[in-house]
């Protein structure tokens, strides 16, 4: 599972992410995008710029390869066995969906077959929950500060968890994609897309 | 529900007995294990990273407030209930699960603080304003055709959304001939819920809800503001009817021809969630009214061909066989 995390100016990064994975990306990717209660339409924004699924998670919905997954606005996103779980519990450092609640949960299920990647943003959420990621034998990946539309978040990450990969936005997905195809944990155990849709 | 609080029942004996009852019905080969055996079962690929042991812990710890207190949560959705339990362990400054346990069996004031860690579904007046416009466009045309409406809250906390519905109702000329029944688990909850009385700090985000829930008036004629909170107007509390029912153990209590259930199944297990809806399906007569939260489904209920969706977007259904 690779767990993207992104706040202030996240739009154009999480574009530039999903326009950059390939249409065979089987391993299940999921982005939690700090945003208002009532925002819709991000969905179709990073729909138009993939070949993969993109998909507004719904309680209890399977986790599989060849799908975007996107934190619904006003719920915390987690993970449950093999499935999405959602809750209303109270919001985390005034966020809901947080990103620390979605990383943590990711580091409890997936151990070391978890990478988080956190983004640009104008607070420290994800930090924490990068942290859980590493201590459970996860990867660490965060953007460049200097190359972030608001350093903040990046260098919260990058203080809690120093060993982190940082790179520039362009060579991110670059790298996200020869993680999944270089490393034989990350590869999805459940069947593919098709056989779960059939 | 049985809650059986049983004072000074620390010492309780016959620990072998139980832990006989608890062991898998199939036990692997009856061999001794070797000191090497235990080693390999401690050691975490990650040091200090125990996933299963503390899966072990929370099914111990679950399992014992339900036989101890009554209690059910054996059944709740994993990583929320695991979030929920960390926030009480690291509140109370202590170190495992297990040491939650220990205070938990031998202290019912501990039992009752996590019992309301959860059990309660944080929730907002108006909230998703969405849903009552839907619900004002799609469904009140028919509940006017009904001489009588009942409406089943289930899982409404501290009542705020009942008291959002009896409004909308009010302000359709509706509410003279509804009554609510609006329940949860929790009597904490409920008989928070009866005093309606909700934090002023808010409303001003239940103003913005209102309006944008197609509100016809001024939201502050339904409240008045005091020292410590705002009171809700007495009327619109005459015909709610507050009362604890357990959608886990409890059965239907009455036949409605809407039921509302917002973001309360999502802190079930999917198995829990098909046992519910099947509550909810023999509690609706044909063409009654089911709403569920927004990120909610039909899809995993095991009921989804009987209802046709009203509002795909809103999740409002309705019952068609």
């Amino acid at each position: 599972m690779i767990a993207v995390g992104a706040s202030w100016g996240g739009l154009k990064a999480l574009r530039a992410i999903a326009h950059g994975l390939p249409p065979h990306f089987r391993v299940p990717i999921t982005f939690v995008q700090h945003r208002s209660k009532e925002s819709a339409g991000l969905r179709d924004l990073l729909q138009d710029c993939t070949a993969l699924i993109v998909c507004e998670v719904e309680d209890k919905q399977p986790i599989m390869g060849g799908y975007i997954y996107l934190a619904p606005p006003d719920y915390h996103l987690l993970v449950d066995g093999d499935e999405f779980s959602l809750s209303v519990d109270e919001p985390v450092r005034f966020s809901r969906p947080s990103i620390d609640v979605f990383f943590e949960s990711v580091a409890e299920r997936f151990g070391p077959e978890a990478v988080g990647v956190v983004l640009t943003g104008a607070n420290e959420d994800g930090a924490e929950g990068l942290r859980q990621i590493v201590a459970r034998g996860g990867r660490a990946i965060v953007q460049d500060p200097r190359t972030a539309e608001s350093a903040i978040m990046p260098r919260a990450a990058l203080r809690a968890v120093p060993e982190a990969h940082t790179l520039p936005l362009e060579r991110l997905t670059p790298y996200l994609i020869s993680l999944a195809t270089s490393d034989e944990s990350m590869r999805p155990r459940r069947g593919s897309n098709d056989e779960a849709r059939a | 529900m049985a809650v059986q609080v049983e004072p000074g029942s620390g010492d309780r004996g016959g620990e072998g007995s139980r832990a006989v009852e608890l062991a898998p019905p199939d036990p692997p080969s009856a061999a001794v294990p070797t000191a090497g055996d235990i080693a390999a079962a401690a050691e975490a690929p990650v040091p200090g990273y125990h996933p299963e042991l503390e899966r072990i812990e929370i099914q111990l710890l679950l399992e014992g407030i339900y036989r101890h207190y009554g209690f059910d949560f054996r059944s709740y959705a994993y990583a929320s209930l695991r979030r929920r339990i960390w926030k009480r362990i690291d509140a109370d400054r202590l170190k495992t699960i297990s040491a939650l346990q220990d205070r938990v069996l031998h202290d019912p004031s501990m039992m009752e603080r996590l019992l309301l860690d959860l059990s309660i579904n944080v929730t907002a007046m108006f909230r998703d304003p969405g849903f009552y416009v839907a619900f004002r466009r799609d469904v009140v045309p028919a509940l006017r055709t009904y001489p009588f409406i009942r409406i089943w809250h289930a899982g409404c906390s501290t009542g705020e959304e009942a008291y959002s519905m009896a409004i909308l109702l009010e302000e359709e000329d509706l509410y003279d001939r509804t009554r609510i029944y609006a329940t949860d688990i929790n009597e904490v909850v409920i008989r928070k819920a009866k005093e309606g009385i909700f934090p002023l700090d808010r409303m001003q985000e239940y103003t913005q809800n209102y309006l944008r829930a197609g509100g016809t008036r001024s939201f502050s004629e339904y409240y008045t503001a005091m020292y410590d909170g705002a009171l809700f107007a007495p009327r619109l509390m005459r015909n709610i009817v507050f009362s604890q029912h357990n959608l886990v153990t409890d059965r239907s209590f009455a036949e409605c021809n809407v039921i509302l259930c917002r973001n309360v199944l999502i802190y079930f297990d999917r198995n829990l969630q098909q046992r519910v809806h099947k509550l909810f399906y023999e509690s609706l007569p044909i063409y009654g009214y089911l709403g569920l939260g927004s990120k909610e489904s039909l899809r995993f209920s095991g009921f989804e061909d009987n209802y046709e969706p009203v509002d795909r977007r809103e999740k409002i259904y309705r019952k068609i066989q």
